[in-house]
């Protein structure tokens, strides 16, 4: 059986090669904070699963530590010049969209039809991690197509991993740091905090009142959670059932599903997001980390106003 | 109340622009502490939960082929496509991107896209490609501008497109939350209700990637006239 650990694995031996990479490269001034960094990373991979939780808790901690006091530097990968790689596209055309469309492609199959397929009476793949193995397996794929087509230099994946790794720096860790604060916050009844002080100090005596508290509630939670599916049992069981649903009367099917795309608009303005706001601005090279939530902010603004208008016109009945 | 701590180092670390992750790391380490676990305890639970979530990270395994036909020319290559359709523009690109990126998500086909697999190589440099068709050569804030609203397009497209999706993780939530309250709904019922969202993120959306073209078309005007002045006086 393919398990998520094989992935793991696959993604410990490619941070410990972007950290060997990076020690053995003189150019980058800061090439042993680099390589402790992506070291450490890739050992939580390799060897996470068998650790104690304290041991790995400390490592993330040293990780942490080495990233922020001791600040990434970037060194200098040998690549292809902007000439050559106008050559190599008029070469290749639309052939290089290949490799590239294969990794959601085979996603997309694997996570479809590889559920149901049997090995000597267990199943090829864990299912209840398919998307991602599929991901990852795809990733696979690509690389090896990528490679037996254009037939780069052995190493050359590995060193362009290295730069992009490098480019994204300590983002690359953020989403899992996030995760972790979010179980430390549930651990800690935050949630239920929240929600006590939102019910007990905000006005909530007509339906509007209590719908635009609801919809503001769960996109402000989420802003400070990072995730709408964090937010979305607090702040229901807080203000939507009690309130919306049970004393206004609002339809639950209707209130609910408004209210977990009010946390969405949320999810849109914050940085605790920060797989789908921050490591995209660090992929994409770009210098304000905070340049996509900015893009995001009208839109999620006007989108919540919309959800509260949506849910306040259409939760209750007309008598 | 003491718990609250955590939120108020996650403000005050993202307002002083601390590095975000030293800022998450502390946050999480004394909200532990002040629930009344012992230093040990919350080291722990916070390493458990950062193994367990090791699976966000697989999707940085892309790099490796991204990186390879990067050095091959996939950035170039996205150029020249999009420069042969004559009505492309950034906005236009990108409008597009969204109403497949909501359209897929909504079948439930939500692995059809991300940062790393298609805004990267393919959607930020059509979309860069067809400014650069239009306005010649962009400067970088100009780039950067364009980027930002790829990587946007991708987020806003599937967040109001995938629950329309039956069998998608927040609807299996929203069922299973409102089960334990004694409530049972269909997904169906709570997927039709998305509907009206998602239109709402379409068109709000898509007039904000219009305003975008005439903010680039204006900016460039003002750039060529600049550069025309500075020639002139010289």
């Amino acid at each position: 059986m393919i398990k998520l650990e094989f992935i793991y694995v696959l993604m410990g031996l490619m941070l410990a090669g972007v950290a060997i990479i990076n020690v053995r490269d003189a150019s980058n001034p800061r090439r042993y904070v680099n390589a402790a960094f992506w070291g450490i990373y890739a050992l939580t991979f390799l060897a996470g699963s068998y650790l104690p939780d304290v041991v790995n808790g400390s490592l993330v901690i040293v990780m942490v530590l080495v990233a922020s006091i001791g600040k990434l530097g970037q060194g200098f990968t040998p690549t292809t010049t902007h000439e050559e790689r106008v050559a190599s596209a008029k070469r290749w055309g639309n052939k290089l969209y290949i490799p590239v469309l294969l990794v959601p492609l085979c996603t997309l199959l694997g996570s479809m039809y590889l559920k149901g397929v049997m090995l000597n009476g267990a199943p090829l793949i864990e299912p209840k991690q398919i998307t991602v193995i599929a991901l990852g397996i795809s990733t696979l794929i690509a690389l090896i197509v990528g490679v037996l087509m254009l037939r780069p230099p052995v190493l050359a994946p590995l060193f362009e991993s290295r730069r992009l790794m490098d480019s994204v720096g300590w983002a690359a860790v953020l989403p899992q740091s996030l995760a972790a604060l979010g179980a430390v916050f549930a651990a800690a009844g935050v949630g239920q905090v929240i929600a006590r002080l939102a019910s007990d100090y905000l006005p909530l005596g007509t339906p509007l009142a209590a719908v635009a508290a609801y919809g503001v509630g769960m996109a402000l939670f989420t802003i400070i959670m990072g995730n709408a599916f964090a937010a979305f049992p607090v702040m229901t069981a807080g203000i939507g059932l009690p309130l919306v649903v049970n004393q206004f009367g609002g339809d639950v099917v209707i209130v609910a599903a408004v209210g977990m795309l009010s946390g969405f608009c949320g999810t849109l303005m914050t940085p605790m997001a920060a797989n789908f706001n921050i490591v995209p601005a660090a992929l994409l090279e770009l210098k304000d980390k905070y340049a996509v939530i900015k893009v995001q902010i009208p839109t999620g603004l006007i989108l919540l106003l919309a959800n509260i208008t949506i849910m306040y016109l259409f939760a209750f009945k007309r008598t | 109340m003491l718990s609250l701590i955590g939120i108020l180092i996650v403000v005050a670390g993202f307002a002083l622009r601390l590095n975000p992750l030293l800022v998450v790391t502390v946050a999480g380490i004394s909200t532990g502490l002040v629930s009344g676990r012992g230093p040990v305890e919350v080291v722990g639970l916070f390493g458990k939960a950062f193994i367990e979530s090791r699976y966000v990270a697989i999707v940085w395994l892309v790099l490796p082929v991204i990186g390879m036909l990067e050095r091959a020319g996939l950035k170039e290559r996205a150029h020249e496509t999009i420069g042969r359709i004559q009505a492309a523009t950034a906005g236009r690109v990108l409008l597009a991107y969204l109403a497949i990126r909501q359209a897929t998500a909504a079948m439930g086909l939500v692995s059809l896209g991300g940062h790393a697999q298609m805004v990267r190589p393919l959607v930020a440099p059509m979309a860069e490609g067809a400014a650069e068709h239009s306005f010649g050569t962009l400067d970088d804030e100009t780039r950067a501008t364009i980027r930002a609203n790829a990587a946007a397009v991708d987020n806003i497209g599937v967040f109001f497109g995938e629950d329309i999706f039956i069998a998608i993780g927040s609807i299996l939530l929203i069922k299973g939350f409102l089960e334990q309250n004694g409530i049972v709904v269909e997904p169906a019922q709570l997927a039709r209700w998305a509907i009206p969202t998602a239109v709402c993120a379409f068109v709000v959306h898509g007039v904000r990637l219009m305003m975008l073209d005439r903010k680039l078309t204006r900016t460039s005007a003002l750039a060529r006239a600049a550069t025309s002045d500075s020639s002139a006086n010289s």
